[in-house]
């Protein structure tokens, strides 16, 4: 697992977030939604997106996919699918990057599907906007790719409308209507959170072996490290539209370097340990509006020291992963005066 | 608190009209379908289960919200279903209160926090006067860790975890003994939720409550709760101590449950998932409701319905358990965190 995470790290990126800043122009100025955001993500990797709600994970993703709700907008920064930028592209021709190279899995599967259309038709259609197939051939192409997903009696099932596909099946539905194209990114905001713990389970193993085979990279945006846990080869965590640490999955969970994560990890509710309290970091994620100044985890955080109530820190090694956290910077973060530091 | 054969059932039929040019017949959804749970004083009793076993509905039954098509349930000796007098039911109401999932729908948006909590004080005239209203609604708030200040807000100034604690402040302002949660935290974030789950547990030692504690979230349940019932279509397949039940599942529906957990300790193991899905509560599966989905079925399962019966400190309706036919596993749950 470990080899093969190093390995694919070791390859050009296939998608690479520079900088990224998402903004909403608001009556009362403009609200910083994502902040200087940048990852890659390498093929056929899994790429774990966490964070509290209001965090800028699902923004972050939406801005990939070039689907920002207006009036939010990317505001800086770069995105580039095998090098070739994308958050510029006009809106006809980022239609079909969309879908053809990046696919979409969103939360609730009976929004992304249009109801007053059978399945196949939807799926058909996706198809033949973006492979060049007749009718026949994209109707068995639909038909494989149900079977892919797992849906039973597919030849049948194809000509049924949404509402007669259970939740677990609908977003298998929507995991097909995504791979139409063989895309090589696939983008899947909070996939598994509408659906039940047992269906969850099938969903997430069904999107691991559909990455395997057809060397598809994935970013999962979720805020159930537990999803996580199982599916991601490195996750980033993000915190007031900041990534606060990003490092291989299995490090940022049994070591985290930066104190928010630590904390996160700490307040979730394990089997393997009983204790009285669970821990908890007190106060809660501060609105776009009141982001502090320096460090904006700063308030929450027990190793606060001078520097972080002043500058705001980037990404540093910290381990095998990068933390935003003056803790791991070889100054460190104690009393030493303001100004010398901001000399240095 | 006992609660004994409850049964709810909804009648989800086409109107009559329709029903006789169709020649259809009735259709009645068996929500909660023959349960008998007993909660001692001062315990968390969790129910958990998939969605559309049952489980909110089971709530809503307990606090009064819905009658019951069959069954009874007794708090403190009194039965509920018995007609009384107003005094007497409002009595009993004020020792029965319940906290809701969506902390977004279940606080009046036009309402100032203040009243939002003075409201039970007022509909069972606990407070004297006005000074000493504002006295309690101000203690209230502070056990919830707000300020009294923030009475003086409207909802929507909150965020998520906030308000829940609002919920929490509206449901002890009457000075309950028994609360029944409903999914209390699965609209928050995680810690958000270890916030609520520790004030839970918190007041809980405080004031001596009693929880009826409703989640789909096991790792949840094994944290708060003394006791945990299973719940499957309507019926519960299962109910232990939570140490028993975590550490010694019977039912194969416990084990599928409890193996699709997702931990943070199992990075890079494979989950095995479990095929199919919960069938509609309309037409449930004859015999054990859980027989299409179980890997120990035979045709006593298709057949014939199991009952409930006692094992080590709790009980389990399986043929498979009874008969003997499967072993109890025992599980050990990594704790290298």
């Amino acid at each position: 697992m470990a080899a093969s995470g190093k390995s694919a790290l070791n390859k050009a990126p296939l998608l690479e977030v520079k900088n990224l800043r998402v903004e909403f122009p608001t009556r009362r100025g403009t609200l910083l939604a994502v902040d200087d955001v940048s990852f890659e993500i390498a093929a056929g990797e899994v790429l774990g997106v966490v964070g509290e709600s209001g965090a800028g994970k699902s923004l972050t993703g939406n801005a990939i996919i070039g689907l920002l709700e207006p009036p939010g907008r990317v505001a800086g920064g770069e995105i580039r699918l095998e090098g070739r930028r994308i958050d510029n592209l006009p809106y006809e021709e980022m239609r079909k990057v969309r879908g053809a190279q990046i696919g979409a899995i969103f939360q609730d599967p009976l929004t992304s599907l249009n109801p007053l259309y059978s399945v196949g038709r939807q799926l058909i259609e996706t198809i033949q906007t973006h492979l060049p197939l007749s009718a026949g051939q994209a109707r068995q192409r639909a038909i494989d790719l149900l079977k892919e997903v797992g849906i039973p009696g597919a030849e049948q099932r194809i000509d049924h409308y949404p509402h007669q596909f259970s939740g677990g099946m609908r977003q298998r539905v929507v995991i097909a209507l995504a791979l139409c194209a063989g895309p090589k990114l696939i983008v899947a905001d909070e996939p598994t959170t509408a659906l039940d713990v047992s269906i969850q389970a099938q969903v997430i193993a069904l999107l691991k072996r559909l990455c395997r085979e057809h060397g598809t990279a994935v970013m999962l945006v979720t805020h159930d490290m537990g999803v996580i846990a199982e599916t991601a080869d490195r996750v980033a965590v993000m915190y007031a539209g900041r990534v606060a640490e990003i490092g291989p999955v299995r490090d940022v969970i049994k070591q985290a370097r930066h104190p928010y994560t630590e904390g996160l990890m700490g307040s979730i509710p394990s089997l393997g340990h009983r204790s009285e309290r669970l821990a908890q970091i007190d106060g809660a994620m501060p609105r776009l509006t009141e982001i502090p100044r320096g460090c904006a985890f700063n308030p929450r955080c027990g190793h606060r020291g001078q520097r972080c109530l002043v500058e705001r820190p980037d990404l540093m090694p910290a381990g095998s992963s990068r933390a935003a956290c003056w803790l791991h910077d070889p100054r460190g973060v104690g009393a030493a005066a303001v100004g010398e530091l901001a000399d240095a | 608190m006992q609660i004994e054969g409850l049964k709810r059932h909804f009648d989800v039929s086409p109107p009559w009209l329709v029903r006789m040019l169709e020649r259809r017949d009735r259709q009645i959804v068996q929500a909660v379908d023959g349960i008998d749970i007993a909660i001692a004083k001062g315990e968390t009793f969790s129910l958990v289960g998939e969605s559309g076993c049952g489980k909110s509905t089971v709530a809503r039954l307990v606090v009064g919200l819905y009658t019951p098509t069959a069954g009874r349930i007794a708090f403190d000796g009194n039965d509920m279903g018995k007609r009384r007098g107003r005094a007497q039911t409002s009595a009993l109401r004020r020792r029965l209160q319940m906290i809701f999932q969506d902390p977004y729908a279940s606080l009046n948006p036009r309402w100032r926090v203040f009243d939002i909590i003075a409201e039970p004080i007022r509909a069972f005239g606990l407070a004297a006067n006005k000074a000493d209203l504002e006295k309690q609604v101000g203690n209230l708030l502070r056990q919830v860790r707000l300020t009294p200040a923030d009475g003086r807000k409207y909802p929507h100034e909150f965020s998520g975890g906030q308000r829940q604690r609002i919920s929490i402040a509206r449901a002890l302002a009457s000075r309950p003994e028994f609360l029944v949660c409903d999914e209390p935290t699965s609209a928050l974030d995680v810690s958000v939720q270890a916030q609520i789950l520790n004030l839970m547990m918190d007041l809980q030692r405080r004031f001596g409550l009693t929880y009826l504690f409703i989640s789909h979230n096991l790792a949840v349940v094994y944290h708060i709760s003394t006791r945990v019932g299973v719940m499957y279509l309507g019926r519960l397949v299962e109910q232990a101590a939570t140490d028993t039940l975590f550490k010694r599942p019977k039912h194969p529906y416990t084990r599928m449950l409890l193996d699709t957990i997702p931990d943070l300790d199992m990075t890079g193991r494979q989950r095995v998932p479990v095929a199919g899905e919960v069938p509609s509560p309309i037409n449930p599966p004859s015999g054990c409701s859980f027989h299409p989905r179980c890997p120990f079925a035979n045709e006593r399962c298709k057949l014939e319905r199991p009952q409930l019966l006692p094992v080590e400190g709790g009980a389990v309706a399986c043929h498979a358990i009874e008969e003997g036919r499967i072993a109890v596993e025992e599980r050990t749950y990594a704790t290298s965190r």
